[in-house]
């Protein structure tokens, strides 16, 4: 199996994309959404770390293997974030005499 | 032992491609490509600690964090992040004038990743100088005219990491991409050789990556 070659073509649809989703994404952030604008700001960092991801850096045309070792890498980090965030989180939930 | 899979070794070994552990070509692509991967994973958690050290203060003083960043240059972050995914194009199709055997469109392409690099950096030197103007720099110098002075600090402290950390991935890239360029000039890559290219280009569109969460995080939020 010899590598993929994407076509030129296909890079610049992404790039495309990446640059609108980059001015959607200052526009809305001079909007007062409350909470919603952290969600909204990272779920397009996320869509457009995706695309980068899947097309820049071939991901949708790799092995399993490779695929595998970027789903452990999050892994990780969920781990590293998600626990972190349970003790700060929940810090404030339960009152300590004394504090 | 070795007899029996000759045949398609000894054909790329004619060009000095494989070395001696592969079976051909391909497996050798991709055991590099692993070990690339391997290396983003580790580079993944090292920016992991600091976006969590940012999340976890973030959710401790909201207000001081939403202040700090108002101050930051939304206009030149932005310009910053295009500057950032154009020379992500360019490096994507680098790769592809590696794969197809256009050495004078590679070479270019490498050249026109490097410039876009540069501006980029140029363009954080400015910011980073009307930080230093502005006495944002976290040190004996740091002031700031507003409530909650200490947090505020704690932001650009958190900034300046985050974003100094990011700049010293790309100076290690623009190397690498200079490396590339010289070897290109010498026709060393090719439709059948242009691993290099294409693992740099990982590094390159991995910290692409981590700029696309750093902006939104470090310029956006105390935008409204």
């Amino acid at each position: 199996m010899a590598a993929h070659v994407t076509p030129p073509s296909t890079y610049y649809k992404i790039f495309a994309t990446l640059v609108a989703l980059t001015i959607v994404t200052v526009i809305v952030a001079f909007f007062d959404l409350g909470r919603l604008n952290t969600v909204v700001a990272l779920g397009i960092a996320v869509f457009k770390a995706s695309l980068v991801l899947l097309y820049f850096m071939h991901l949708r045309h790799s092995e399993r293997l490779t695929a595998l070792v970027i789903g452990a890498s999050f892994f990780w980090l969920a781990i590293l974030m998600v626990h972190t965030l349970m003790d700060y989180v929940s810090r404030q939930w339960i009152p300590v005499p004394g504090k | 032992m070795a007899e029996a899979g000759h045949a398609a070794p000894l054909a790329d070994e004619k060009h000095g491609l494989v070395s001696h552990q592969f079976e051909d070509v391909e497996q050798q692509r991709s055991a590099a490509a692993l070990g690339m991967w391997a290396f983003l994973v580790t580079e993944v958690l090292f920016f992991g600690g600091l976006f969590l050290a940012y999340t976890v203060y973030r959710r401790l003083y909201p207000e001081a964090f939403a202040a700090g960043s108002h101050h930051l240059d939304v206009t030149l972050g932005s310009v910053n992040t295009l500057v950032l995914i154009g020379s992500s194009l360019t490096m994507a199709l680098s790769v592809h004038a590696a794969q197809t055997g256009d050495n004078k469109a590679l070479v270019r392409l490498l050249l026109a990743t490097m410039l876009l690099g540069a501006v980029f950096l140029g363009i954080k030197v400015v910011e980073y100088a009307e930080k230093f103007r502005d006495h944002l720099v976290p040190g004996v110098h740091f002031h700031w005219h507003g409530p909650d002075e200490g947090h505020v600090r704690l932001f650009y402290g958190l900034y300046f990491m985050m974003t100094g950390m990011h700049a010293v991935h790309m100076i290690i890239g623009e190397g690498l991409l200079g490396w590339l360029v010289i070897q290109g000039r010498r026709g060393r890559f090719g439709p059948h050789y242009n691993t290099p290219v294409d693992l740099i280009g990982l590094y390159w569109h991995f910290v692409d990556i981590v700029w696309i969460f750093l902006f939104p995080l470090l310029y956006l939020l105390g935008r409204h």
